[in-house]
């Protein structure tokens, strides 16, 4: 292997450094996860096993609160990434496909600028727009602004995904009597589709997982998981905290091995 | 103008131009029907361009295209009735082989069972009847080739565009795929554009060759036209081997010219462009078209000294050294007959130029 002389494992201390970083990484998650079996009422005295914290999410005094947060949660990233994935997928076939058109590189600056503002900028600035014309906070308020931020994680895959389809394709197709349309719905749509349910889960994740713009958007009264939560560990944290965390985690795991191996599978095809 | 509905495919006085940069400066001509037509040129030479003008990727700057009299220029590529076999196949990945091949029909209008139907012919015609199923990348390249063939064949276009489909196929796969597609152009009486860079190929499978560089047309004629009477100095050096020398006219008689070389020695030659005396030109022998011997033969013959034997197989190149540095390369055939014409580095030789076979370009 002509690559051995920079193997990187060749490095002292290389196990070292490797070992900090996964620990500080991910042993809060880890206790997290092993504490929400904790059968004690304690989150830091280990007591035994018990899944008694997960029945209390379902059916313990507060689970009617977090249902109705799981559910706007899930409403509103279903939807976000939905449409967000729609917009991507017409932003990146205008990018890739559209030639050589003015301020090209100006839209995708704009396309990828949310990825880099700060969030807590763009929940003030979200916020701000809506009182300023006046409109009232509520649901739809978290849904508009979670389709505007979760574009660009929908774009990235799309876009990435695009740029491997070479544009022969959409000729042969159009050569073979294939209309505009139907040379981009039967052969690009389809090559496109790994990336485009990569960007769908992602947008999904990052949806269901906003906390700092949802916060400053949502209307009194409406909750979604993270601002539940955080209502919640403001009253003390109690090992239900700990449970719902642990199935979120659970969740976005599936989610985004899901989306490593559809992007996966669409490499070698 | 009218147009001449026995063409397959008029250009007229065709120009693609990129912005500042001209791909194509002003090209005519015509394909006839049923025919077997090769773009032949080095990269760069315009030759795919003019392919995908007439398949409708790229729109024409100035001109006029005519598909059997019906003016097409203007068409976007689904309504052209022309079909294009491309270098990289581009078989669409997510459909087996069967749905490739009826892709087209479908698109025409034609209903699944008929395209399928269809398309299973077609299949059998290139030999992959048994691998409808499969997708394209579980194919071999030769495979995929004939795939790409058929998917163009199956709508059963008036032009079938081929541009350089046998380029990433290796030799011997090129050489069987090369009569098959002379084959399939005889036996299904499609009009076959094919551009290529391999000059082998073209003179192998063409009716006739159009020859292009930097975006003009050279020479148009059959395979025996541009190698024996090529038109001007590129062709010359660029179709096959030749002997490429600056000559002055020294004086004419008819056809026949006298030309000296830059070595003061002189050779009568055929003028292939009108030149007058004291001009300069070029000359071309075929290094094929000359001959060996220890004793002169004819008034004509050069005196030189054999430098260099270079064996290729069915004959061996030559390197004779003429006086005052002037190198001549002389291929001999390794036959019996040709072996008696191969003398051994340092022997001093006679080079005779078959009456007939250098000839004279202006340019």
């Amino acid at each position: 292997m002509a690559a051995r002389k920079f193997d990187v494992r060749a490095y002292p201390g290389f196990a070292y450094i490797t070992a900090l970083c996964l620990l500080i990484l991910y042993v809060p998650l880890m206790v997290v996860s092993v504490y929400s079996f904790n059968s004690s009422e304690s989150i830091v005295v280990w007591e035994g096993f018990s899944t008694r914290w997960y029945a209390d999410v379902f059916v313990g005094s507060e689970s009617a609160k977090f249902k109705v947060a799981a559910r706007n949660s899930f409403f509103i990233a279903v939807i976000a990434a939905t449409v967000a994935t729609t917009i991507a997928t017409f932003a990146a076939t205008a990018m890739i496909r559209g030639g050589k058109f003015r301020l090209r590189a100006l839209s995708f600056g704009l396309i990828s600028l949310p990825l880099m503002v700060p969030e807590i900028v763009t929940a003030v600035a979200t916020l701000i727009f809506f009182s300023s014309i006046g409109f009232e906070r509520g649901i739809l308020t978290i849904l508009l602004a979670h389709i505007a931020f979760c574009i660009p994680f929908a774009y990235l895959p799309i876009s990435a995904r695009m740029q491997g389809i070479e544009d022969t394709y959409e000729q042969a197709a159009m050569d073979l009597y294939a209309t505009k349309r139907q040379a981009f719905t039967k052969i690009l749509l389809p090559l496109m589709m790994p990336g485009i349910i990569s960007g769908f889960l992602l947008a999904f994740i990052i949806s269901l997982d906003d906390f700092i713009i949802t916060n400053f958007v949502k209307g009194a009264g409406v909750e979604t998981l993270p601002t539940a939560i955080f209502g919640a560990v403001k009253q003390g944290i109690k090992p239900n905290i700990m449970a719902i965390s642990t199935m979120l985690l659970a969740f976005s795991i599936v989610m985004v091995t899901i989306s490593y191996f559809v992007s996966k599978s669409g490499e070698n095809k | 103008m009218p147009q001449d509905i026995t063409n397959a495919i008029d250009v007229r006085q065709a120009v693609k131009r990129y912005g500042d940069f001209t791909a194509l400066k002003t090209i005519s001509l015509s394909i006839h029907d049923n025919e077997f037509f090769t773009l032949l040129g080095p990269s760069g030479c315009g030759k795919t361009t003019l392919l995908r003008m007439i398949a409708g990727f790229e729109d024409v700057t100035e001109g006029e295209i005519f598909l059997y009299g019906e003016e097409i220029e203007n068409l976007p590529p689904d309504k052209r009735p022309v079909n294009t076999v491309f270098q990289n196949y581009a078989l669409f990945p997510h459909m087996n082989v069967l749905e490739n091949v009826s892709f087209g029909l479908e698109m025409l209008g034609k209903s699944k069972s008929e395209a399928r139907t269809r398309a299973g012919e077609i299949l059998e015609l290139v030999q992959l009847s048994q691998f409808g199923a499969r997708k394209p990348l579980q194919l071999s390249g030769g495979q995929q080739q004939r795939v790409a063939l058929a998917r163009a064949l199956a709508p059963q276009p008036k032009v079938l565009l081929l541009d350089e489909p046998l380029s990433a196929l290796d030799l011997k796969l090129r050489k069987a795929m090369q009569l098959e597609l002379k084959h399939l152009q005889r036996e299904t009486g499609i009009t076959f554009i094919f551009v290529t860079h391999d000059q082998d190929e073209a003179l192998t499978m063409s009716d006739r060759i159009a020859v292009m560089s930097a975006g003009e047309l050279q020479q148009l004629g059959d395979a025996r036209d541009i190698y024996e009477k090529p038109a001007n100095r590129f062709v010359a050096d660029f179709i096959g081997e030749t002997n490429l020398i600056d000559v002055i006219v020294k004086s004419k008689d008819g056809d026949r010219v006298l030309c000296e070389f830059p070595n003061g020695l002189t050779l009568t030659c055929d003028a292939v462009d009108e030149m007058d005396v004291g001009k300069t030109g070029h000359m071309s022998i075929r290094p094929e078209r000359m001959k060996l011997h220890q004793t002169q033969v004819e008034a004509e013959n050069f005196k030189g000294k054999v430098v260099e034997n270079v064996y290729a197989g069915t004959d061996v190149q030559t390197i004779v050294h003429l006086q005052n540095d002037m190198k001549l390369a002389v291929r001999t055939q390794n036959s019996d007959t040709g072996k008696a014409m191969i003398f051994d580095p340092g022997t001093d030789v006679f080079v005779d130029v078959e009456f007939g076979s250098a000839r004279l370009l202006a340019s």
